[in-house]
């Protein structure tokens, strides 16, 4: 492979994601608003772009382009205007190892579930940064909270992948697809291979579920927004094409995190019954589907349950997720060596 | 106490289940018509009775002024003067009759609390369900005597004398 391939390589594979992912990110948001409206028995967005209102994303975008980009004179103003595009960077960077076929992974780091974990938690970073630089009261308050939430969900986020990475015995995702669509038994001539969900990771999986949503902090966990206590947390200062970027940076997060939970849990790119050299071409759809199904229930948790308190969410990680997280490894260290 | 414990039974019976339920509920209502009516492509039609607009018969208006004062907002403007009507037999006295000259509501005041209608002692005033009459400028909202009798065409009939 010469220098100047390798160039063309990567920035084609960058145009690709980003296209992708902001192409995917402004349908989550459409998501987002129509069955948001629809559970609250309401159309929602109707009127912009003919029909259904599918512009609506884009306008939204455009208005917010042309709004003031105001920086407070007390704030930090480096950081200030550093903070949002390290979460959107950090949220995008983690779809460098996601597979999307056998062949279709940007780069197949042998760590990957390693870098994966490291570079989702810089969101947190960002958020944090928003938070002090803005010299807020809502906005300090909102970040703490925020940083308080990496601590306290980090944890059973990183103690619920550890026990797949036991299972698989790999630590690479392609390897973690791999090892999920190896047959476990044979029924007649058909080989059956199931997900690490149905292997005896439905805990595991849930774990993984919770300790993301509050990754994302969104309802229930988003108590670092909290808009009935901290006007907008971090956000409070944020106008314009700064406050776009966090808001594209929160779908970003969810449809990534869905994809790596779709990874580990539910298989990734690989489905039954469809041929190996298929993959390539049918892998992308197949994951996509499970992302989706995976972010609509993101967005169902989001339209009906409450926010939880502050001291409830704490109890909720430290109390019940990480013990739990943490016999879930004995559990599928135990499987591993018996079976 | 009795229901107390009972209701806490079946909650530690049934893990979140006030979560399940709220899921259950939300999932619903995503695939149920939403009632909604898209104002300039579809309208609504008012029931008969509705508190539209108001209606002036002026024909019928005496000028007592009872509407403008019972008025809670101060948004009917009323004004009148005398005319001498000749007498209806010869040799009969001369009688003067009020005649309108002037009736505006202004409906950016207008509260249709309809004090107006019920305390009209000559059935001048009737409520109408026509509702379109909004306006660029706040000006346009004061309805002058035209305006106002013009809304008597789309005042419904009276209902049938109860048997």
């Amino acid at each position: 492979m010469t220098s100047g391939f390798f160039w063309l390589d990567t920035a084609i594979k960058v145009a690709v994601i980003l296209g992708a992912m902001l192409t995917g990110a402004l349908v989550v948001i459409f998501a987002e608003l129509k069955i948001g409206a629809h559970m609250q028995n309401r159309p929602g967005p109707y009127y912009a772009g003919g029909r259904f209102g599918w512009a609506q994303p884009l306008a939204d975008g455009a208005k917010f382009i042309q709004k003031e980009d105001l920086i407070p004179s007390a704030a930090d103003s480096a950081v200030f205007k550093l903070a949002p595009y390290i979460v959107v960077a950090a949220t995008i960077a983690t779809f460098v190892v996601i597979p999307f076929g056998p062949d279709l992974v940007v780069r197949d780091l042998d760590l990957g579930v390693f870098y994966l974990l490291a570079i989702s938690s810089l969101t947190t970073l960002g958020v944090l940064m928003a938070g002090w630089s803005s010299a807020n009261k809502y906005s300090l308050m909102g970040g703490l909270r925020a940083a308080a939430q990496l601590i306290a969900y980090e944890l059973p986020l990183v103690l619920a992948v550890v026990a797949v990475v036991v299972q698989a015995g790999t630590m690479s995702l392609n390897g973690i697809v791999a090892a999920q669509a190896e047959p476990i038994f044979t029924l007649g001539s058909t080989e059956v291979a199931v997900p690490f969900l149905l292997k005896g990771q439905i805990l595991g999986f849930i774990i993984f579920t919770v300790a993301a949503v509050a990754e994302l902090s969104r309802i229930p966990f988003d108590m670092p927004i909290a808009e009935s206590e901290l006007t907008m947390g971090y956000l409070t200062e944020y106008s314009g094409i700064r406050f776009t970027m966090f808001f594209l940076g929160e779908y970003l997060a969810m449809i990534s995190l869905s994809a790596v939970a779709a990874t580990l849990y539910l298989g990734g790119y690989w489905a039954p019954f469809i041929p190996g050299d298929a993959l390539n071409f049918l892998g992308p759809g197949i994951l996509l589907a499970k992302v989706a199904i995976l972010v609509f229930i993101i967005i169902w948790i989001r339209w009906t349950w409450p926010r939880l308190r502050e001291d409830q969410l704490q109890n909720l990680a430290w109390r019940w997720l990480i013990p739990l997280a943490l016999l879930n490894i004995v559990l599928a260290g135990v499987f591993k060596v018996v079976f | 106490m009795a229901e107390y414990s009972t209701a806490k039974q079946r909650r530690i019976a049934f893990p979140f289940s006030g979560l399940y339920k709220g899921m259950w509920t939300t999932l619903k209502t995503l695939f149920q018509k939403t009632p909604t009516v898209f104002y300039p492509d579809m309208k609504e039609i008012p029931v008969p009775r509705a508190r539209g607009v108001i209606a002036l018969d002026p024909d019928a208006c005496t000028v007592c002024m009872l509407c403008a004062r019972e008025c809670p907002d101060w948004c009917i403007y009323i004004e009148g003067h005398k005319e001498e009507v000749p007498p209806a037999k010869e040799g009969g006295r001369v009688r003067t009759r009020a005649k309108l000259d002037r009736f505006d509501i202004d409906y950016a005041l207008c509260m249709y609390c309809g004090i107006c209608v019920e305390v009209c002692p000559f059935d001048a005033l009737f409520w109408s369900p026509d509702y379109e009459y909004s306006e660029y400028s706040i000006v346009g909202l004061l309805h002058d005597k035209e305006r106002l009798t013009g809304w008597l065409a789309t005042v419904p009939p009276p209902p049938a004398v109860e048997s």
